[in-house]
């Protein structure tokens, strides 16, 4: 793309890596937090690895053995395909609507707010000091059965006069889209600062309509912080299982619901750790594949 | 008019869209004066009251839960913080082996799901034998793991942007390296480690995935929110939910008012 280019800021005249100095104070510095995550972030996984490779019969009081059980997978796949697909399926929805109304917001604060830029940026993620599962609860109360909003929807008969929004995809969905909305805002913000007013102007000095400038131009420009922001929505979103939970029923439960209950409730180790590992797997799969795809891959 | 609104159009819709995501906290601030006593299941607003604000203790367990988040909060964002801004530091500005890979270890925790994280934690507890040991310390041991990628992130882009010409003139004035961190880098990054401590305490004191999974018997603030969500919830807790609205409020416009002050000041200088 020609147009990146242009916008690249001039090589500092310093090089970057001048001044860096392989000696022993890198070294010290990074090793509580190497030390920090190795333990408690890396090694994690290969516990959950060996979860999902345990003998299936094993139970809390008689202790687990790593048998390298790969059966594990196919029956997590099995018996609960349906919540896992529910939870991409859900969370895609809730990115798309995500990607829509955080790019508007995102381009008014970028574009138009001028010196209310940093106040307006400050006050999209302001509401999400108060507590999620609040606001979560929050949301069960204005989509509940007598609520304004099921009221408004029966009255213009998109509901039924028994319709309810509770319990019901919509409902989750909302409260996803909701509460993952500041992880696309802020990305698209941050893409669409950097954009070059020039170039916005230069298009219209060519004769290129408003709308054709915005998809010549600032779209492609501002497209490292789409990727970044559907990732950071997408994420979260599938694993999540509070709003599933919350404003849910039985019939909406998510993968993150299952795998909570196989590990608390019914202790099932193995099936929790191999349907983990699966999830993962599924978003590693995706991330690359989406960012291949779109051609940004000097995000990762 | 109709070609005000023409002309305005993307930024009236953006302001839409930032009102829609303040109507939960309208209905958290608004619930937080609900008189619930006579329908304690009823979640839905029946008559105005102080009570909650002047008996915001009455429920059981909840100023505990809250003093349990506010103590791990604290303690996650003091052990995050320096160990994340020293990290920061480490990559920013000096070289060593595995440096690319140290890159890529901080940004998965932000790119995998918190279930995921959650239960391998879990695992690993309980292969280690701690599983009957879940508690504060478990809990700690979690927020910060997720709360370190956020603080290296927020300073490295901090440092990264500072002007190292700074240093140098120090350096030139005969300033010893401890001089010129304390008296120039230091204060220069110091926005940004109180950014990423801010952004630590609330990610901690928010927490649920995570800390539900490694908590044993410790209940934190969402963790009891969770609770009583299944019998119907105390309407204090709105009023904690108010506060922090409030307290955040406070911190960052106050923070945007000093630096717009400062920045005049320099103007002016």
């Amino acid at each position: 793309m020609a147009a990146t280019e242009v916008t690249e800021t001039p090589a500092p005249v310093v090089a970057p890596d001048a001044g860096k100095r392989r000696s022993l104070t890198g070294y010290v510095l990074i090793l509580p937090a190497a030390v920090w995550l190795g333990l408690f972030f890396v090694v994690p996984f290969y516990s959950l690895l060996a979860n999902s490779l345990f003998d299936p019969n094993g139970s809390v009081l008689t202790g687990y053995k790593v048998t390298y059980h790969f059966a594990n997978f196919w029956h997590a796949l099995s018996d609960y395909h349906g919540p896992l697909l529910r939870s991409l399926w859900y969370a895609g929805v809730a990115t798309a609507i995500c990607l829509v109304i955080g790019y508007v917001l995102a381009y008014a604060i970028a574009m138009k707010a001028g010196r209310w830029k940093n106040v307006l940026l400050v006050l999209v993620v302001a509401p999400f000091f108060t507590s999620f599962l609040l606001r979560t609860l929050s949301w069960k109360l204005i989509l509940g059965d007598n609520g304004w909003v099921v009221n408004t929807l029966q009255a213009v008969h998109v509901l039924g006069s028994n319709g309810r929004l509770l319990a019901t995809p919509v409902a989750v969905i909302a409260g996803i889209t909701y509460n993952f909305l500041p992880f696309m805002v802020l990305p698209i913000y941050a893409s669409l600062e950097k954009v070059d007013g020039r170039l916005i102007e230069a298009a219209g000095d060519l004769y290129a309509s408003p709308i054709r400038a915005f998809g010549k131009v600032t779209l492609p420009l501002s497209m490292p912080g789409v990727v970044g922001g559907t990732l950071l929505t997408f994420i979260p979103a599938a694993g999540d299982y509070i709003n599933a939970a919350l404003l849910g029923s039985p019939n909406q439960r998510m993968v993150g619901n299952v795998i909570q209950d196989l590990f608390t409730t019914t202790g099932d180790y193995a099936a929790a750790g191999a349907l983990s590992v699966i999830l993962m797997v599924i978003i590693l799969a995706l991330v690359v594949f989406y960012v291949r795809k779109s051609g940004t891959e000097e995000l990762l | 008019m109709v070609s005000w609104i023409r002309r305005n159009i993307v930024l009236i819709l953006g302001l839409l869209v930032l009102l829609y995501m303040y109507i939960p906290n309208a209905v958290v601030v608004l619930m937080s004066f609900n008189d619930s006593s006579k329908h304690r299941n009823l979640y839905r607003f029946q008559s105005f009251t102080w009570h909650n604000w002047t008996g915001l203790c009455d429920p059981s367990g909840l100023c505990h839960s809250v003093m349990i988040s506010v103590w791990l909060g604290l303690l996650a964002t003091l052990i995050a913080t320096v160990i994340g801004t020293m990290g920061a530091f480490a990559l920013v500005r000096h070289d060593f082996h595995g440096r690319g890979a140290m890159n890529m270890i901080l940004f998965l925790p932000m790119a995998s799901p918190e279930i995921v994280m959650g239960s391998s934690l879990l695992a690993l507890f309980v292969a280690s034998g701690f599983g009957g040991q879940l508690g504060f310390w478990t809990i700690l041991i979690a927020h910060v793991m997720f709360c370190l990628s956020f603080v290296v992130v927020t300073v490295k882009s901090r440092l990264a942007g500072l002007d190292e010409n700074l240093e140098q003139a120090a350096m030139d004035l005969y300033a010893t390296p401890a001089q010129t961190f304390w008296r120039v880098t230091f204060p220069l990054v110091f926005p940004g480690v109180l950014g990423a401590a801010l952004l630590s305490f609330s990610l901690s004191f928010d927490d649920f995935i995570i800390t539900n999974l490694n908590a044993g018997q410790t209940v934190t603030f969402p963790m009891y929110i969770w609770g009583a969500a299944q019998r119907g919830v105390p309407m204090q807790v709105n009023v904690i939910g108010t506060m922090m609205l409030l307290i955040s409020l406070v911190v960052v416009i106050s923070g945007e008012v000093l630096s717009r002050r400062r920045a005049k000041m320099y103007a002016a200088a």
